[in-house]
């Protein structure tokens, strides 16, 4: 196993294990937490892919400013003992059923995945990714570039109609 | 490259933020007309997209297409919206303060669709979903004091973004193996893999999430009943239509059935759709539920016409997406406009509804009959085509299932008809029914039976639409 490998272990292991974090622990605010330990597993796994930028912009966005959001809107609402703010599903035989699909699921998956083979290329990332990357959006990927715009717009403006709530006229 | 058959989206787009500004900017009466400006942009775009209903344009290596498939599905997508505004009229009193933002929801959820009929990539199709799904989400939750309504909303939501992980997971799969996300040139890339399989399942999977295909149905009745119904009616029609166009893209170009027969697979899940959507539907008395369960089971009629994937099926699929339209959103108006009166979609609230309001229980008899196959109305000519699609296919247990499911499905729906024409009710007086939803309700009754009658002209229209793929 070379280090690169090792590397890559390592940080599938830290992103996958604080992802499983985030669903079992029964304190929201460490749910939180560990998303932000995800968040940066990810970034971490980008940078080993040679993809700089987007890891850079995984951290600032992610791991900066949309856990910041998640942490202040649970600062907002939070109105109970913290430990009960995340509950567990309380029917054990429904859990077990969950827990069943899920090792099923990873089991297919992963059998799918390890008996493919791959088309492995090479990787080419240049020097310049951002001009690679800037090239793309505004040129091929324009309309889903432009339509990601419009529907940013669209989930603002329906968590201020839904956050408002009711007419108080 | 021709920018200007981009003009329909562009249209749309602006209207939607145009809407958004007028509606902070005129007050009380002025307000009004931001719903006509809605009303009229979706008129243009319908236009639009007919008269240039055979220009084509490969944009940007295939990654956007607009050809006569994707106008086909873009004038669906109009006039469903047009339709669905119309007959909100009866709805709005019960948006509040919230009415322009409406219209410009409406609006964006349709430029969703357009892009998502256009897209010719993995990348596009699921941000056209997101567009259309997000603003569904909102639109679902739109009666703030209605708890069943959040309630939907909040399901929606949570199970939308399953089911788009699903999806993107399965993309990425097909990425992975191909190294492309291009539909029309994954197809020579790929091989027949493990990994292949699980990603056309996957996807499969979560496009059957968004027609509400058994088993990925749960969400639909909860949600179809707690929305508005107005846009219960947007997502019957175009939610899954959107759905359609974009599943039949893919599979079709992009899966060479040699290297995986996905059409089986289709057509296992149109079986399923078909024979619990109506088996569900039978017991229900709440008439917005049955049409809820009514609506997963039409999904399964066109999905055996996409498992057949021979000429037939696929026209019939574009067909039976277009005359579905008129029959679902007449059934629902009359739904909306009971409701609206009596305050309650139960079966009971239909009760003699033939006698207080003709006009209403006609639609909604017409209607009814055309969604179950009975001709001379529209649906007999649809199923017509998907089922013998089907049976060119060799899936003749396919079609006899969506016959025999055909025969089941007229009992609950003339439950309706008997309610409205025999119950009795202590109520009496007729209905009021807003302007424009009485223009919708005549578009949907004229439409039902001209296509029934003279199915030839939308049968052409289909016909070259589908010629892509030929």
């Amino acid at each position: 196993m070379s280090l690169n490998d090792a590397v890559f272990f390592l940080l599938a292991v830290i992103t996958a294990g604080s992802a499983l974090g985030v669903i079992t622990s029964r304190n929201i605010v460490y749910s939180a937490l560990l998303l932000v330990v995800t968040f940066l597993g990810v970034a971490g796994l980008y940078f080993q892919m040679n993809a700089g930028f987007i890891g850079l912009v995984q951290i600032l966005i992610y791991g900066g400013a949309i856990s910041v959001l998640i942490i202040f809107a649970i600062m907002l609402v939070m109105d109970v003992e913290p430990h009960r703010t995340n509950p567990p599903s309380p029917r054990l035989p429904r859990r077990l059923g969950g827990i069943y699909l899920s090792i099923l699921l990873v089991i297919t998956m992963g059998a799918a995945i390890w008996f493919t083979h791959w088309p492995l290329a090479v990787g080419t990332t240049g020097a310049d990714e951002m001009a690679v990357l800037a090239d793309l959006m505004l040129g091929k990927y324009v309309v889903a570039f432009e339509i990601a715009a419009v529907l940013l717009l669209v989930a603002i403006v329906g968590a201020i109609i839904l956050a408002k709530g009711a007419d108080d006229k | 490259m021709n920018y200007s058959l981009l003009a329909p989206e562009i249209l749309a787009t602006a209207v939607g933020m145009l809407v958004l500004i007028l509606g902070l900017i005129f007050k009380d009466r002025a307000r009004q007309s931001v719903g006509i400006i809605s009303l009229l942009s979706l008129v243009a775009v319908l236009i639009l997209v007919i008269l240039r209903f055979t220009d084509t344009q490969v944009f940007f290596n295939g990654i956007y297409q607009v050809d006569t498939y994707a106008n086909f599905f873009k004038a669906l997508f109009a006039l469903a919206a047009v339709l669905v505004i119309l007959n909100s009229s009866q709805y709005m009193e019960r948006f509040g303060n919230k009415k322009s933002e409406f219209y410009a929801l409406m609006m964006f959820a349709t430029v969703g669709m357009m892009v998502m009929a256009s897209a010719g990539d993995l990348l596009t199709i699921y941000i056209g979903l997101e567009l259309m799904t997000v603003s569904f989400y909102i639109l679902t939750a739109y009666l703030l004091e209605d708890e069943t309504s959040s309630e939907a909303g909040l399901k929606y939501l949570i199970l939308g973004a399953i089911s788009s992980a699903v999806l993107l997971f399965g993309m990425s799969l097909v990425f992975a193996l191909s190294g492309t996300t291009v539909i029309t040139q994954i197809a020579g890339q790929i091989s027949r893999e493990p990994a292949l399989i699980a990603g056309v399942i996957l996807i499969a999977a979560g496009f059957a999430f968004k027609i509400a295909a058994v088993p990925f149905h749960m969400w639909a009745p909860d949600i179809y009943q707690g929305a508005p119904t107005p846009i219960t009616t947007y997502l019957a029609v175009g939610s899954k239509a959107a759905g359609f166009a974009a599943l039949l893209r893919i599979f079709i170009f992009a899966i060479p059935l040699t290297q995986f027969n996905w059409s089986l697979v289709l057509a296992i899940l149109a079986a399923l759709t078909m024979v619990v959507g109506n088996l569900i539907a039978l017991t229900q008395t709440n008439v917005k539920r049955m049409l809820a369960y009514s609506s997963i089971a039409q999904a399964g009629y066109i999905l055996a016409g996409l498992a057949a994937a021979n000429q037939y099926g696929l026209k019939g699929v574009l067909f039976y997406a277009m005359l579905y339209v008129f029959s679902n959103t007449g059934a629902f108006a009359v739904a909306t406009a009971v409701e609206v009166n009596t305050g309650s979609t139960d079966r009971d609230a239909f009760n003699a509804l033939g006698q207080r309001s003709p006009m209403l229980a006609a639609v909604m008899t017409i209607c009814l009959l055309s969604l179950a196959g009975i001709p001379p109305m529209a649906g007999f000519a649809g199923k017509f085509y998907l089922f013998s699609g089907a049976i060119q296919a060799g899936y003749l247990w396919l079609a006899f299932i969506g016959l025999l499911m055909s025969m089941i499905s007229v009992y609950y729906y003339l439950l309706v008809a008997k309610a409205m024409y025999i119950g009795s009710n202590p109520q009496t007086g007729a209905m009021t029914v807003k302007a424009p939803a009485r223009l919708a309700l005549w578009v949907c009754l004229l439409a039902t039976i001209l296509i029934g009658v003279y199915p030839a002209l939308l049968s052409n229209w289909a016909q070259t639409a589908i010629s892509i793929f030929m």
